[in-house]
């Protein structure tokens, strides 16, 4: 599904990712973990050209999306993301956060989706909040609204950037619920986090990266139980 | 005391209402009103373009952006934008309206010097505003532009439906504030023989020899300024509805 050749990311002088291959199928669930710094969010940002790449390529589908031909707008509606910000519209209502890109974009009606954000909404047992506004909502609340948010456009695949990062403690279990049924549902998802247990029980595969390379990679119980790089082994050692 | 305020009394009534000389101060604010209006509305037309000009520049994507025709002209109209807002800034408003006035439209009817004088004050206000919209577009965090991109919406239509709605709030004292300095700086459109509201002021203390005519008008743009306050201050509230917690 997203096919990554010799991906490289400089700002300036600093080189954030290194020369990148990898391959991701659908229906995968790939966590990606890391040291702050390592280039995990840069490379996930390149996924869907929030970040320009500097060298390679990216295939998404079957098309070359580092192409300039190719419009990046149509790309996108098919993938979702999540940031760690949540990056909800603090203007809008939370139903119109979630019907604001269908609509605006021809994909439904305004009426068929509202129907589908109060679907999304019951599903996360947020029905009550859909006049509510972003500020009045807590921190897992509105991650959960983010989720869904990008869900309204059915993506095929969704990136997931540091979603419970932001989040008080208490309010990480909420979030991670939310995105584990959805990968029970089949979604291909790209995650990265700090969350090892959600990496353990919920991943098809886990990637190492640090200092701009993929440094290992591997199903969770191998990566977790028996990791080979000395750099894998230090982190886990740290974080675990 | 009393004789004191009979003395105001009788020198507003001489300078108000004696000869009906308050029809000229109708006139005259007619006037300032009618040149800030055009001033205002020009002013933002202009402001708006050029910040959103500038804005785009800084966020073209690098290399991506750089090769398109669009790219091209965003960068060269973002340059415009920057001399225009240096030249217009870094000179003063009375000469920019002799300049116009005496130079470009000199061919003009005089009837039109209201006009002249309109888009005179609205391509000087045209800088001031652009660096204020500019200003309130660019405290919109990064991240909501991503969500909307992310989301598959165009540049455009995340400006629009995204970053300006929430930029607007943040923009509304600083340009309710050049609103306030636009209505009171028409008053040098007397030096190109306009009766504006100090104009008309001043020309009613020529007849009667005491400064009240010229308090008359300050008074009047101090009412003007008053209910320019207001209107601000009930917009604010309106748009301040998404930032009440529960």
């Amino acid at each position: 599904m997203i096919d990554v050749c010799n991906l490289s990311k400089a700002f300036g002088d600093h080189l954030v990712l290194d020369g990148i291959n990898e391959r991701i199928e659908k229906g995968e669930k790939v966590v990606i973990v890391g040291p702050s710094g390592s280039g995990k969010s840069t490379f996930l940002r390149c996924l869907n050209l929030l970040e320009q790449p500097t060298g390679g390529e990216i295939f998404f589908e079957g098309q070359n999306i580092t192409d300039p031909k190719t419009n990046i707008n149509l790309i996108r509606r098919k993938m979702g993301m999540v940031f760690q910000q949540f990056n909800l519209f603090p203007h809008l209502t939370v139903k119109k956060n979630i019907t604001l890109a269908p609509v605006t974009l021809g994909i439904c009606s305004q009426q068929e989706a509202d129907e589908k954000a109060m679907a999304l909404l019951e599903r996360i047992g947020l029905v009550e909040k859909a006049n509510a506004y972003p500020r009045q909502l807590s921190g897992g609340q509105q991650q959960r609204i983010a989720i869904v948010r990008a869900l309204a456009m059915n993506p095929d695949v969704m990136l997931f950037d540091e979603p419970t990062s932001a989040l008080d403690p208490e309010m990480v279990g909420e979030v991670l619920e939310v995105m584990k049924e959805l990968a029970q549902d089949g979604m291909t998802m790209v995650v990265v986090t700090h969350e090892m247990g959600f990496a353990r029980e919920v991943a098809t595969r886990v990637l190492f990266m640090d200092e701009g390379k993929i440094k290992e990679q591997a199903p969770p119980g191998e990566f977790f139980n028996n990791p080979q790089h000395p750099r894998l082994k230090e982190f886990l050692n740290k974080v675990l | 005391m009393m004789n004191f305020l009979y003395g105001i009394w009788d020198s507003f009534y001489f300078s108000f209402f004696e000869a009906q000389r308050w029809k000229f101060y109708l006139g005259g604010l007619k006037n300032t009103l009618f040149m800030s209006v055009v001033a205002c509305i020009i002013g933002v037309v202009i402001g708006l373009v050029l910040a959103i000009l500038k804005v785009s520049a800084n966020s073209l994507s690098k290399p991506r952006g750089r090769r398109t025709l669009g790219g091209w002209l965003i960068r060269v109209g973002s340059g415009f934008a920057d001399l225009y807002t240096t030249v217009i800034r870094g000179t003063p408003l009375l000469v920019q309206l002799l300049i116009l006035y005496y130079g470009v439209f000199k061919t003009a009817p005089k009837e039109y010097a209201m006009w002249v004088a309109g888009l005179s004050f609205g391509i000087n206000s045209g800088a001031y505003v652009c660096e204020i919209i500019r200003a309130g577009i660019q405290s919109i965090d990064r991240g909501q532009t991503e969500a909307g991109r992310s989301l598959g919406l165009n540049a455009r239509q995340t400006m629009q439906l995204v970053v300006l709605p929430q930029a607007v709030k943040n923009i509304l004292p600083t340009i309710f504030n050049e609103f306030i300095t636009l209505l009171k700086e028409t008053s040098v459109a007397g030096y190109i023989a306009l009766t504006d509201l100090t104009r008309a002021g001043d020309v009613v203390r020529s007849r009667v020899w005491t400064i009240t005519p010229l308090v008359i008008s300050g008074l009047i743009y101090l009412i003007l300024v008053i209910l320019l306050t207001k209107v601000q201050g009930v917009l604010e509230r309106r748009l301040g509805a998404s930032d009440r917690r529960l």
